[in-house]
């Protein structure tokens, strides 16, 4: 075992620091009572409750929400279908062109998908709004849940499926008895993933949103576009504290499954 | 029955909602402009049928192309926006590779929660990470705050509205894609092989140049990707943080279509881009296919 | 009491078998994985798959389980084609190499799964549960999760789960595969007994020869999908039909050779330069001059100092190895031909009192009926 040298954990310290220090800025600031934010003038909570009582903003975090659950919903969905095809689904016609479509979009320039769908929508003349957006994240998101659920599907012993069919299931009851309670954490993976997506898109919804739907990315960017506000700070706090958590939550939560499993493991092979 | 629908599903959704769009932004790239403005006439009359797509065929052309060709503004932002993602590439591997060769160093016990540090960016809005630097790096920002405070200048920096505050954007927000694939690649590396290394005469240094680097290569090669392919057609970062000279195709197409409401030249500048991905996206697959190979 | 009755219904004509492979082949793209395979399986056999992997042994055994379908031919169930009967429709339950056990169920609700599928009612399922749960003796870990029992108790449950929907036929995939060996020798007998109490015929795949000797009924020797030799344990180590039966199953000496003479079952074998040739019966018809290998167990040749007296072979070499195991001590002498030909003979006295040492001289003897002689 090497020793860790003072290099490591200078360039761990830099790097962290580097990583971490734009939003620690963000955060203290946002707690400033000064309008002008650069300029430190004492502590306040007041930005917060401007935020609440701004109608605008409430008016587009539940447009976010709302985008945001139905298609990571739909993508958990059809994600998990495809992954299923691609694993499992062994030849069909077609298969390259759909591992093609599957792989595409996760490099897509944003820009170019956002431009694409508009132009459908245009041209079936579907009304622009919560309904488009929902369908266009959809369609970027499922393909990212089909890459996290493909590869829990890849190392899956395929002998328990079987088995499932052995003992009289369908096709079907094989996958919802079997296999989805055991890859459900990568499915709820893949959902969570969609979800902070979905919750994150400015470019593409832009595009392809109307007049009627205006998501808290969009409401963000008009406003930052105009320079930093004391606002802005506080949203992004807030939306900073609800992403930091939940990840804790969720490492905490595999990490006492995993050591729970342990512990079970080393007392069955003492039996 | 069931089999089909589940191949059927998503095949239709994709075929419908990523493919079919493409052969829209195909269309009408090779379009005339006053076809794809609204009121919007039909991209392909099925019900006329062979005639019908006789006539599609007919009314393309490549003039949206040739105006690219002759506007230089277009290829200026192609090769801008390459040679940034190309510069930004290689810085955010300078920062990146001795943060991941630092945690694969790490005890055993860290890693996980170091892992977790690089991931948790990621979870959090790119947006507001973009927008964190507004306040950092503009005029009376705290960085300019903090060297005049320490006496290092006179007179404040302009850095945002900079090619070099999109710099500093880009390399903040796809470090954790530089360090992650970089990370994944030394973690498996046998530490018995830099032992061998030194017992065969190495010094630390000459190991890490010999074996080290090497055996991180698939690595460092993903992890360039990730970065290289996205940036080509970033918005958001030139947009909030670039200024005047900052060219990038992203940036192009957006105004292109927000505000000179031109569709077709937004759509063949989407193909030209989609064209000069390709390259780096196959190139991407080849590297992760190799990679898999060899992991078994 | 009366004389036991030997449970050979492949011998008896009247009797129907259980399954019936007819003409079946299996093409995995270009590779033929089954050649072809005609084979009946009879109602309470325990009937052992045996071969190097590779040799189209699981593939027999998943064709039974519905998993593959025959490229060509038919396999018969009780009278019925199976070919368009998917997994789930068979009366055949298979026991996975991995144990495949749900690692989202505890025990009881793993032994349970099959027999929810039925249908069953829950009391009716519950008292089969238990039923299983005993005969596999696993009552006190019913609540377990599989990952909180041990390895050979893992196998037990695997074995409960697929006897629970009591099938006509159980497959099992190298069912002791992953078990360390003093436990699959335990395990070997548990598994014969519950065939025996259940009546449940039993097809095993293995490459371990010493299981499918001990476990099995009947063995198939399998070699690049096809079956070179169907037949009981003991058929198939003292009468092997061909040299790759002979050298996959125990130890042995092979001889090649020609026919010198045949007279009735009586032939002599030429087989080395300044030796004389062995004197064997046969029950084969074969060519003079035709090449022939005699193929002897070590266990079956004697070693003495002297020329014993009478011996039908005898040939003279000296001591080059010695390998001493305890009960038994394996002898290679060599020919002054250049010929290693191995006996073994069980150490009656201590070691102390060993007869032979390295480059003693010594005698090998065997009576003509102790090899058998082979055409291929």
């Amino acid at each position: 075992m090497r020793r860790f040298s003072w290099i490591n954990a200078t360039s761990l310290t830099l790097g962290f620091a580097f990583l971490y220090l734009p939003m620690l800025i963000l955060i203290v600031y946002s707690f400033n009572a000064s309008k002008l934010v650069t300029v430190w003038a004492g502590f306040s909570t007041r930005w917060y409750g401007e935020l609440l009582r701004n109608d605008a903003f409430l008016g587009a975090a539940w447009v976010t929400l709302k985008v945001a659950v139905l298609s990571s919903t739909l993508a958990t969905i059809l994600g998990t279908m495809a992954a299923h095809v691609l694993v499992r689904g062994g030849r069909f016609a077609g298969r390259t062109l759909f591992s093609g479509m599957i792989y595409a979009p996760l490099v897509m320039p944003e820009v170019i998908t956002g431009l694409s769908l508009l132009l459908l929508f245009i041209g079936i003349g579907l009304d622009r709004g919560i309904v488009t957006i929902v369908l266009a994240h959809t369609t970027f998101s499922m393909c990212y849940v089909s890459v996290v659920v493909s590869s829990r599907l890849v190392s899956f012993d395929r002998a328990l499926e079987e088995a499932a069919l052995d003992l009289g299931c369908t096709p079907f009851q094989a996958f919802r008895l079997v296999t989805l309670p055991i890859i459900a954490p990568a499915v709820i993976s893949g959902w969570l993933l969609a979800f902070t997506l979905s919750l994150d898109d400015l470019v593409i919804a832009s595009f392809v949103t109307g007049p009627s739907a205006t998501t808290l990315p969009m409401k963000i960017w008009s406003s930052v576009r105009l320079g930093v506000s004391p606002e802005i700070n506080a949203l992004s706090t807030l939306l900073i504290g609800i992403v930091t958590l939940g990840v804790i939550t969720a490492s905490l939560v595999s990490k006492r499954a995993i050591a729970s499993r342990q512990r079970d493991e080393q007392a069955a092979q003492q039996t | 029955m069931r089999r089909l629908a589940v191949i059927a599903l998503p095949y239709l959704w994709l075929l419908a909602l990523f493919l079919v769009p493409f052969v829209i932004v195909l269309k009408i790239s090779l379009s005339d402009t006053a076809i794809a403005i609204p009121p919007y006439t039909p991209i392909l009359d099925l019900s006329a049928g062979w005639d019908g797509l006789r006539d599609f065929v007919a009314d393309l052309d490549f003039e949206n192309f040739a105006f690219l060709a002759t506007d230089d503004l277009y290829w200026k932002a192609y090769l801008s926006s390459l040679r940034i993602a190309f510069v930004a590439t290689v810085l955010t591997l300078l920062v990146g590779y001795p943060v991941a060769y630092a945690m694969a160093r790490a005890e055993e016990s860290w890693r996980p929660l170091l892992l977790m540090l690089v991931i948790l960016p990621f979870w959090t809005s790119f947006l507001i990470r973009v927008y964190s630097w507004m306040g950092i790096l503009s005029q009376e920002g705290y960085l300019n705050q903090l060297l005049m405070g320490l006496g290092l200048i006179d007179q404040p920096l302009t850095i945002l509205n900079t090619n070099a505050a999109v710099y500093i954007g880009i390399v903040y927000t796809y470090l954790p894609f530089m360090i992650l694939p970089i990370y994944a690649t030394l973690e498996k590396l046998d530490t018995s092989l830099l032992e061998a290394a030194e017992d065969l005469g190495c010094s630390r240094m000459s190991a890490f140049w010999l074996v080290t680097v090497p055996l991180s290569v698939p690595g460092i090669l993903a992890g360039c990707f990730l970065v290289f392919i996205p940036v080509i057609g970033e918005f958001v970062i030139p947009s909030l943080l670039g200024g005047s000279e900052t060219l990038m195709i992203g940036k192009v197409l957006w105004e292109e279509f927000f505000s000179n409401r031109d569709w077709p030249v937004a759509s063949a500048v989407a193909v030209i881009l989609l064209l000069i991905l390709i390259v780096p996206i196959v190139l991407f697959q080849r590297n992760e296919q190799k990679q898999r190979e060899a992991g078994g | 009491m009366s004389p036991q009755t030997v449970f050979a219904p492949w011998e008896d004509p009247a009797s129907k078998p259980l399954i019936r492979f007819y003409g079946v082949t299996k093409r995995f793209g270009d590779f033929t994985a089954i050649d072809n395979i005609d084979l009946d399986i009879f109602e309470r056999e325990f009937f052992a798959l045996l071969g190097p992997s590779g040799c189209g042994k699981t593939t027999l055994m998943r064709m039974l389980a519905g998993f593959e379908t025959p490229t060509e031919g038919t396999i018969w169930l009780d009278g019925r084609d199976i070919g368009p009967v998917p997994p789930n429709k068979r009366a055949t339950n298979m026991m996975f190499q991995s144990y495949a056990l749900f690692p989202h169920l505890n025990v009881r609700d793993n032994i349970a799964f099959g027999l929810r599928r039925e249908g069953k009612p829950k009391d009716a399922i519950a008292a089969r549960v238990d039923e299983m749960l005993r005969l596999v003796q696993l009552q006190k870990f019913a609540g377990r999760k599989p990952h909180q029992i041990s390895g050979g108790q893992r196998q037990r449950v695997a074995l409960a789960r697929c006897l629970a929907k009591a099938p006509r036929l159980l497959l099992l995939d190298e069912p002791l595969g992953a078990l360390d060996r003093k436990l699959r020798e335990e395990t070997q007998f548990e598994l014969m007994d519950i065939q025996e109490k259940t009546g449940t015929t039993f097809v095993i795949v293995t490459h371990d020869q010493e299981e499918a000797m001990t476990v099995a009924s009947r063995v198939a020797v399998m070699d690049h999908g096809k079956l070179v030799q169907v037949a009981t344990p003991d058929v198939i180590y003292e009468a092997p039909v061909s040299t790759y039966v002979a050298d996959f199953i125990g130890d042995v000496n092979i001889l090649p050779g020609r026919i010198a003479a045949q007279d009735g079952t009586r032939v002599t074998i030429d087989w080395a330069e300044g030796q004389p040739a062995i004197a064997a019966r046969t029950r084969l018809a074969l060519a003079p001059g035709s090449a022939a290998y005699f193929a002897i167990r070590p266990e079956k040749i004697a070693i003495s100092a002297a020329r014993p007296e009478g011996a039908a072979n005898a040939v003279a070499g000296k001591v080059l190895d010695i390998a001493y195991l305890g009960n038994i001590s394996t002898y290679h002498v060599e020919l002054p031909g250049g010929q290693v030909i191995k006996a073994q003979s069980a150490n009656t006295d201590r070691i102390a009192a060993r007869e032979f040492t390295w480059e003693d001289a010594a005698w090998l003897s065997w009576t003509d009926a102790a090899g058998v002689v082979l055409d291929r």
